[in-house]
């Protein structure tokens, strides 16, 4: 197997409380490895809470991981310097959820498709308007758009300035974290075709947070479920939706709206809610609200395991998973 | 507001201190204020071009004489305008006002910079030392201070630049961490933002409001710590002119009684520009403030 693009092995996230207070140490995300093949598009889905973003944010170094490293090509982004890490980081681009928050109510789009640029001192004033504007253009956004605040754009709009913001470094991975979710749903689908249609013309590889599973199933090539900060299973997108092994992904699955009545009643509704980081469930995480749980769950952490080509689950019912 | 109607009201896309500016414009009490101050302002710069006498000139013919063609705020014991005395104290006074608070405002921004940006540890230390500086008691600190310093101008400047700039750095600092959690600051940090540029490119931006709120407001107080302190005869030291010291003479009941242009006319000075400024600053606050918008 040739070597991925972006390996991410044993990332884990602890938040410890505020100094001279006391409170639990939460951990957020405990061992989580996966690769990203150069080119793909791998999807990151769970509930809120899971950890999803602070994955997102730990790869891109926006929080620093407490253990674990990221390795882009040769080097690991866990571990650089400030210094060194400013240079990389116009490899690789955040899209945020929250269109509104995300750009500065003080900057004209202009300004804030150049910050980057100036940052990373690339080019001179001139070169930077044309990379903006060429950005505008591939996000299907007016030039005239340049001089303009960003509050005199719709939510949708704002997202493609999202967008455009990472793409004018040109980016070879981009992090997309939620994108359309805060979106009304007739404008969800442009900015998911424009995103997929960038991802392909552009090769980029991208890391697509989401808790739509629907979204997920047409961006995505492989997908990864995130229960609690662990990885519940991951497999090609295809094979995911096709052959769900882990009792949760199934959970999950089966909560898809259907437009087919027929189709409407293996609905499983999981009970309660999920636990906190702060005091998770000894063993398997998911046991507590799992229907398929036995007394061994709640003894060994269950290890993730290759169980057909590409397709991991972590469940040690190899029943349940055979099914 | 959507995007059409902005186009059609503005003819242009208008930047939030475009907007801000709209509003402060149409607060009538802000007007008023700037309508007190400005020619007042005027008039203490420009004085000298339009006015016979200078603040120490003595004129033997006219001791203690009452408002007239001549003086038109009457003169003192000693033979000076009290108009030429006036408004060169009004110089003083703006000028120890406006440098003491430029100071003051630089020291409370760097400050809640430092604490803002600077971890958990430096901020600790920071913050205490800011409320070390609250706590202390203000007129005697004021006091202590100015007794060490001595009087003058350059004293004075510093004495009121280190009262205040405490009150500055809090507000700052909880705007800085307040930002600093925001996407389009993630977003900046992202493409390797250093902390000059947070700090400059966001960081100063997004808490102007809060600086020039802050600074004109605290323009009317450090007038009115001036005034006190000259009265109390630590700030500036006669023959030099300043409101606080000239109300310094009301002091003696003679020219309470008698002599009442002497210190009436630099009192209502003082009072007028202090209620002017605070005008402007209420309305400087409440252009900034987005919400104002909904009334």
């Amino acid at each position: 197997m040739t070597t991925p693009f972006l390996s991410v092995r044993g990332l884990s996230k602890q938040f410890k409380p505020a100094a001279f207070s006391s409170g639990p140490t939460v951990t957020v995300l405990k061992d989580i490895s996966f690769d990203i093949p150069r080119g793909e598009v791998v999807g990151l889905v769970g509930e809120s809470g899971s950890g999803k973003t602070t994955i997102g944010r730990s790869i891109l170094r926006l929080i620093d991981p407490t253990a674990g490293e990221v390795m882009m090509g040769e080097t690991d982004i866990a571990r650089l310097s400030p210094a060194q890490l400013r240079v990389q980081r116009r490899r690789m681009q955040y899209v945020f959820q929250d269109p509104f928050a995300s750009l500065s109510p003080r900057m004209t789009i202009g300004q804030i498709l150049t910050e980057g640029l100036d940052i990373q001192r690339i080019g001179n004033r001139a070169e930077r308007r044309i990379r903006a504007e060429r950005a505008l253009e591939l996000v299907e956004l007016p030039a005239d758009a340049f001089d303009r605040y960003a509050h005199e754009f719709s939510g949708g709009q704002r997202q493609r300035i999202g967008i455009a913001r990472a793409l004018v470094m040109e980016p070879e991975f981009i992090v997309a974290d939620e994108p359309v979710s805060a979106l009304d749903v007739s404008i969800q689908a442009q900015v998911i075709n424009l995103l997929r249609d960038l991802q392909v013309r552009l090769n980029l590889t991208m890391l697509f947070i989401s808790h739509d599973l629907a979204v997920v199933e047409y961006i995505c090539d492989t997908v990864i479920v995130l229960y609690l900060g662990r990885i519940m299973e991951t497999a090609p997108t295809a094979e995911l939706f096709a052959r769900p092994r882990h009792p949760y992904t199934r959970a999950l699955l089966s909560a898809i709206p259907s437009p087919d009545p027929a189709q409407r009643q293996a609905r499983q509704v999981l009970t309660g809610d999920i636990p906190s980081p702060a005091n998770p469930p000894s063993g398997c995480v998911f046991r507590t609200r799992c229907p398929f749980a036995i007394a061994a769950c709640a003894e060994t952490v269950p290890p993730l395991r290759e169980i057909a080509a590409g397709h991991k689950a972590a469940c040690i019912r190899d029943d349940i998973l055979a099914q | 507001m959507t995007v059409v109607s902005m186009q059609t009201i503005a003819g242009k896309p208008a930047g939030p201190m475009r907007r801000a500016l709209g509003r402060f414009f149409s607060n009538r009490a802000a007007l008023v204020g700037l309508v007190i101050f400005v020619p007042m302002l005027l008039a203490v710069v420009t004085y000298p071009l339009w006015w016979p006498y200078g603040p120490n000139a003595i004129d033997l013919t006219a001791l203690n004489k009452g408002p007239s063609a001549k003086h038109w705020f009457g003169s003192d014991g000693v033979g000076r305008d009290v108009l030429a005395r006036l408004l060169q104290g009004g110089r003083t006074s703006l000028m120890v006002a406006v440098v003491s608070v430029a100071i003051s405002t630089v020291i409370g921004f760097v400050v809640g910079a430092f604490a803002a940006f600077g971890g958990r540890f430096v901020d600790g230390i920071s913050m205490r030392l800011v409320d070390l500086a609250m706590t202390l008691p203000p007129v005697i600190f004021l006091l202590v201070l100015a007794s060490i310093a001595g009087t003058g101008i350059a004293p004075t400047i510093l004495v009121i630049a280190l009262l205040s700039w405490p009150v500055l750095s809090r507000m700052v600092r909880a705007r800085l961490l307040e930002l600093r959690e925001r996407d389009f600051v993630v977003a900046a940090r992202g493409m390797g933002a250093g902390v000059g540029h947070l700090l400059f490119r966001h960081g100063l931006p997004n808490s102007i409001d809060i600086i020039v709120v802050y600074a004109t407001l605290q323009i009317a107080n450090a007038v009115l710590l001036e005034a006190g302190l000259s009265f109390l005869g630590l700030g500036i030291a006669p023959p030099e002119a300043s409101w606080g010291n000239m109300l310094n003479s009301a002091r003696s009941a003679a020219v309470l009684e008698h002599f009442p242009w002497q210190w009436m006319f630099p009192g209502a000075a003082l009072v007028l520009t202090v209620l002017a400024i605070n005008f402007i600053g209420d309305g400087l606050r409440d252009a900034f403030d987005p919400r104002s918008d909904l009334n």
